[in-house]
């Protein structure tokens, strides 16, 4: 002990609702050791006192598992969008600029709406429909590698930073981002869930899905969870290739 | 009594919604049809195809021909003489080069201003190239515009000849001879980039491997013909 407590910087971006202009606050809290952006805001939150010296609104974030798989707290930290409470101050540059992900609609200061991703979900049918007025019994068999490879891609968890990172996600644009594409795949790629592909592949086939990618990988670099996205994305692109063949050419097979 | 009569109905109204809410699901999964809006996707998909066959094709030959300047004044306008006299000439120029090239042209602008490119942040080499195609896409709208216009245009209003004197009469300037350096360069970039993603928008190249690969290949395509197009361009000088 004896030299100056340590001190840790924030410069963060705030709004106080979806409408107004943006502004930064400043703030300067004590060191901690192993603190993470997560433990600093709570520590803002528990003594709003800006840099300046006074007291402020409390900053508004979203969190809720604190271990990098629910994707609620993304935001852009330094610059590049992932979590914040996987975010370690000891590996960040000082000051540590937080802003909200604002491909999506900012709620407030650093909580976004990311409504858009779960409802691209329901455009693509990402999800294996097999309820029935009955029991439908035993579906097919998954091969033991196949399902280790698919846990890869299951691992998405909506974050959202896939969707930041890209240049093609918009406000100009209608693109769905990587998120959903892949989920296409996983889908499709679950025995019984393949009995609906050409209705998820016809699905990425529309309005900015898809065809909208311009093949900047920024998703796969960004992706906390390094799920293979581009491969994804290619797959895909050769699955509608085949599909829209099938539909041109009026083929009637379906599904295999 | 009169319990058990609302619990029944409470029970059969729960089951009649969830029947409802399994034909909704069920109708959903129909699928099938064929989608009425996947007009983007198959512009998306000609801009791609059309980029390659016919375009990177016709740019590889036209470097190629112009090669012939490096072996003298009538080597470079017995092959141009050829070129402009095939049979069909002016249908072979309509549907090869004028209509493909001008529909990517115009849909590349339309995707490149679509684009919010943020190379500061994210400085991956994939996303600099993913800049670099959209700037050189609409430099080459420039540029081709300019060529177009002062060569084969010339030709058509009867104002010029397309031989060598023509090609180093323009050359002769020092800043054409930039702005053509930078514009062959530009297109063979564009045209190297434009079969990776080629690659990728029709699901040929998939795993990480075989888009690095697609890289490297792409990288020798951009350094042969930079070099076909440069020594052709030096020749006029």
């Amino acid at each position: 002990m004896g030299e100056a407590a340590k001190t840790v910087i924030f410069e963060i971006e705030r709004r106080n609702s979806t409408d107004e202009d943006s502004y930064w606050e400043k703030f300067e809290l004590p060191y901690v050791m192993n603190m993470n952006v997560i433990s600093a805001l709570m520590e803002i939150r528990r003594n709003p006192v800006n840099i300046e010296g006074k007291k402020t609104t409390p900053v508004n974030w979203d969190m809720n598992c604190l271990e990098e798989v629910c994707g609620a707290c993304s935001m852009i930290i330094n610059g590049k969008a992932r979590q914040s409470c996987t975010a370690l101050v000891d590996q960040l540059e000082q000051p540590i600029r937080l802003q909200p992900m604002k491909t999506f609609p900012v709620v407030r200061d650093l909580v976004i709406d990311r409504s858009r991703m779960f409802d691209s979900l329901k455009k693509v049918k990402a999800w294996v429909p097999i309820d029935g007025t009955h029991d439908l019994g035993d579906g097919p068999r998954m091969p033991e590698r196949k399902r280790q490879w698919a846990y890869e891609l299951s691992k998405c968890m909506t974050c959202g930073v896939c969707l930041e990172a890209c240049p093609n996600v918009n406000d100009k644009s209608d693109f769905i981002g990587a998120a959903p594409l892949s989920q296409v795949r996983l889908m499709n790629a679950h025995p019984t869930g393949a009995m609906n592909r050409d209705a998820r592949l016809n699905a990425i086939m529309g309005e900015g899905g898809l065809a909208s990618c311009g093949n900047s990988q920024n998703c796969v670099e960004s992706c906390p969870k390094g799920i293979p996205l581009t491969t994804s994305i290619a797959a895909l692109n050769r699955d509608t290739t085949v599909q829209m063949f099938r539909n041109f050419f009026g083929s009637d097979r379906m599904v295999d | 009594m009169s319990y058990y009569c609302i619990m029944m109905v409470c029970g059969f109204r729960c089951f009649r919604n969830i029947l409802s809410a399994l034909d909704a699901a069920n109708q959903c999964f129909e699928g099938g049809k064929i989608l009425d809006n996947n007009r983007e996707f198959l512009m998306r998909r000609l801009h791609s195809l059309l980029g390659i066959i016919p375009i990177g094709l016709f740019l590889t030959q036209h470097l190629i021909i112009n090669h012939f300047a490096t072996q003298g004044v009538e080597s470079f306008n017995t092959a141009s003489h050829f070129m402009a006299n095939l049979p069909f000439v002016i249908f072979l120029e309509i549907f090869v080069i004028y209509l493909p090239l001008m529909y990517h042209a115009f849909y590349g602008l339309y995707i490149a201003f679509t684009s919010k490119n943020n190379p500061g942040h994210y400085s991956y080499l994939r996303n600099m190239l993913f800049v670099a195609q959209r700037y050189t896409g609409v430099f080459l709208v420039v540029f081709i515009a300019w060529h177009v216009f002062e060569t084969r245009f010339q030709v058509a209003i009867g104002a010029d000849e397309a031989d060598f004197n023509m090609m180093a009469n323009i050359l002769d300037n020092p800043f054409m001879l930039a702005f053509y350096i930078v514009g062959v360069l530009a297109a063979v970039f564009h045209f190297a980039n434009g079969i990776w993603s080629f690659l990728v928008t029709w699901g040929i190249t998939q795993s990480e491997a075989a888009q690095r690969n697609a890289t490297y290949f792409t990288l020798l395509v951009f350094i042969v013909l930079s070099i076909i197009g440069m020594r052709a361009l030096f020749a006029f000088v």
